[in-house]
């Protein structure tokens, strides 16, 4: 009996063993990113080419609701736990960076001067004292969705390529009952939503003005241009009667219930459009400003590698972010979450280009601008409270903006100070 | 052991009280006085959950009472509190007055002001947030239009937007009032009632020497458990302006609102921190100078 216990004690001494050591051959990194279906697909492909391609490290691909994922993140990699990898929203990369959390990508493997030939210039923006802190492997751009069968009804044939004919199109677009209260939006607005990046990185310099200085630390956007901007914007809904902020609660609910005829949005909008049945939407550049500058504004999340990863982790976990930022992956991103590939090598191909959804946010990709933000809901918050100063209060856009200059900038002295 | 034999039964007592207390104190310190010192702490340093903590004294504080955003959501705190503790006592206790006088149908009806109390407010919150909307989505605004009224803008105006959070908060917590007004009115003996029925006296004057003062325990129980819940009220206003949270134009902030946006949208901990250290204090105040007025005279 005691020599068939000792045998059994044994051949578990032996699996341990054997198991321990397996451990110990194989790198296991850890990544996160928050919980999005498509997003969350296109990671578990590219974890399993990257893990055929190179056997001997696995990564353990962790995800949670975004709700909690910035607060998280923030609690988890200060603690020294969770990922090695980790995907985060450009504008919160300075805090990681200061904290000495995101390590430097080593410039031998990632060359500054290659990373500037190959990525779109608004990854620039990811680059402290000569070396790159994350790279992305999608961005977002903005484009205007239209609604063809609205169109079609309206007699409308092209989407409108300038600011002038945007007004003209949303007149013809937009429906009222006899009471006069409107039922269908020429143009959805709202700066809650995505408007506030048009008017701030698009309208504003379409207006001949540039809407912050020092490296996006001093707020511009206090002059003619930002008022003209801003005038133009309101007027949409106080003067010519196309468009009600914030109509059937947002923007989006009102374009998907065919309830409007325009609306302005980012590229991640195109797969929760796609499946909307029985709309039938179109999309085009955003349209020229008055002299025929065309801008955009771009967005995208970074990989950054976290100081947990240190030794032979930290090099399975430069060899995964080289993966994961490749021509190949940013294909299968596309394909798959439809968002926009980080370099014009992907991103540029005569495929997606001519391709009728992604074509116009690529071809934005080009002259598109990032703005740095400090606290982007505070930024948010202050435009969406000069809108509402015009809208409620009945205040002149030229006025709006200079309280707007004045309270951003206080946000903004605040983190840089 | 020598020790607990000499002990009397009284100091024995003590011990073995303590012995069972010695449980819930020491989730007490851990759980709520410990963060709670924390985050008096936090209030005198500047954090953003990433880098080091650094002391700036009562930078947080000046910062605080120089803040015009501040005092407004400071205000719109206590219209939450004068508006909605009052009317929300007043409504519960004209129901639960009458629902006892019902029998047809009592516990059903009973249930029915029940139920919005036991639905999550998050979904509470969106559902009034759609009745709100102009036309062609909104339920009210539709009825209105209709019937040939102009349109209300509810949730759209600085005016009218914090009462139109307030209704469906009202209403949420009646439920719960009527319930134990209830209760505070069936535990009066019924030989007062027979005795003023014998008097001749009329229903007003037993509802106000009867009724009224001695449900007296029943009312103070409900204006402080509703008076903290206004003062810390979140959900309905989160969940009704999550496009442009507080507004429009803050007026419907209030400072719960406040300090979730500074500590998980600015990541500004020391000063959220600050804030929350604010409104305990107020908390406390208010909890205290209510237990003052209605205390018994005896």
């Amino acid at each position: 009996m005691k020599s068939w216990k000792k045998s059994i004690m044994g051949a578990t001494a032996g699996a341990v063993l054997a198991l321990s050591a397996g451990v110990a051959q194989a790198v296991e990194i850890e990544y996160w990113q928050y919980f999005y279906d498509a997003r969350v697909k296109a990671i578990d492909i590219l974890i399993e080419k990257f893990e055929a391609a190179n056997p001997d490290i696995t990564v353990k691909h962790t995800n949670f609701p975004y709700a909690d994922y910035r607060t998280k993140v923030a609690a988890s990699i200060p603690a020294g736990q969770g990922p090695d990898v980790v995907q985060l929203f450009y504008g919160w990369l300075n805090d990681y960076v200061d904290a000495k959390l995101i390590t430097p990508l080593p410039t031998d493997m990632f060359p500054p001067a290659m990373i500037e030939k190959e990525f779109f210039p608004m990854v620039q923006a990811m680059k402290k004292d000569g070396a790159y802190m994350a790279l992305p492997t999608a961005v977002r751009s903005l484009a205007l969705f239209y609604n063809t069968d609205l169109f079609a009804e309206a007699g409308i044939e092209n989407p409108p390529t300038n600011l002038d004919e945007l007004i003209e199109i949303a007149k013809k677009l937009t429906k009222r009952d006899a009471a006069g209260n409107i039922t269908q939006v020429g143009i959805t607005t709202g700066m809650t939503a995505q408007d506030h990046h048009w008017w701030r990185e698009v309208l504003t310099r379409q207006f001949g003005g540039d809407p912050y200085k020092d490296g996006y630390q001093t707020v511009n956007y206090n002059d003619d241009a930002g008022a003209a901007a801003l005038k133009w914007y309101s007027e949409l809904e106080t003067l010519h009667g196309v468009t009600l902020a914030g109509f059937m609660d947002q923007g989006q609910a009102a374009f998907k219930a065919g309830r409007a005829g325009m609306h302005i949005d980012g590229s991640f909008r195109i797969g929760s459009l796609k499946s909307t049945r029985g709309l039938k939407w179109a999309v085009a550049e955003l349209p020229a400003g008055p002299t025929g500058l065309k801008s955009n504004y771009s967005s995208y999340w970074v990989n950054g590698i976290t100081s947990k990863a240190t030794g032979e982790k930290r090099e399975a976990a430069l060899k995964f972010l080289e993966f994961v930022t490749s021509d190949e992956a940013m294909q299968i991103w596309l394909d798959t979450v439809g968002e926009l590939p980080a370099k014009p090598s992907a991103g540029l191909t005569d495929a997606n280009k001519s391709d009728p959804v992604f074509g116009p946010f690529i071809n934005g990709l080009g002259y598109a601008k990032t703005t740095i933000f400090a606290n982007e809901s505070g930024q948010r918050q202050v435009i969406v409270d000069a809108m509402q100063r015009i809208l409620l209060e009945g205040q002149s856009p030229a006025d709006a903006i200079a309280v707007a200059a004045e309270a951003e900038q206080k946000i903004l002295n605040k983190y840089y100070k | 052991m020598n020790l607990y034999r000499r002990l009397s039964i009284k100091q024995k007592q003590v011990v073995w009280a303590w012995a069972f207390l010695a449980l819930p104190v020491l989730f007490y310190v851990v759980i709520r006085f410990y963060p709670t010192f924390g985050s008096v702490l936090l209030s005198f340093q500047e954090w953003n959950l990433l880098g080091s903590r650094t002391w700036i004294g009562l930078d947080n504080y000046t910062l605080l009472f120089n803040d015009p955003v501040f005092w407004k959501v400071f205000n719109n705190t206590f219209i939450y509190l004068l508006l909605g503790t009052p009317v929300s006592l007043l409504i519960s206790f004209i129901i639960a007055y009458n629902l006892d006088k019902v029998n047809f149908l009592h516990a059903t009806i009973r249930a029915l002001y029940f139920i919005p109390f036991m639905t999550s407010a998050v979904a509470m919150a969106w559902l009034w947030r759609w009745f709100y909307q102009p036309v062609p989505v909104g339920l009210f605004n539709n009825f209105l239009s209709s019937a040939g009224i102009p349109q209300l803008p509810f949730l759209k105006s600085t005016f009218s937007a914090l009462p139109s959070v307030l209704a469906p908060a009202i209403w949420a917590g009646l439920g719960f009032q009527i319930i134990i007004f209830m209760a505070g009115l069936r535990a009066i003996p019924q030989s007062y009632y027979e005795a003023a029925q014998i008097d001749g006296v009329g229903p007003w004057t037993v509802l106000k020497e009867i009724t009224i003062p001695l449900l007296k325990p029943t009312i103070v129980f409900l204006v402080v458990f509703s008076s903290i819940g206004f003062l810390r009220i979140f959900d309905h206003v989160f969940n009704m302006t999550t496009n442009d949270p507080g507004g429009p134009l803050n007026s419907t902030k209030p400072m719960v609102l406040m300090i979730y946006d500074t500590a998980f949208n600015a990541f500004d901990m020391g000063y959220a921190a600050a804030q929350t250290v604010v409104l305990f204090t107020i908390l406390l105040l208010v909890s205290l100078l209510q237990l003052w007025i209605m205390r018994e005279r005896t």
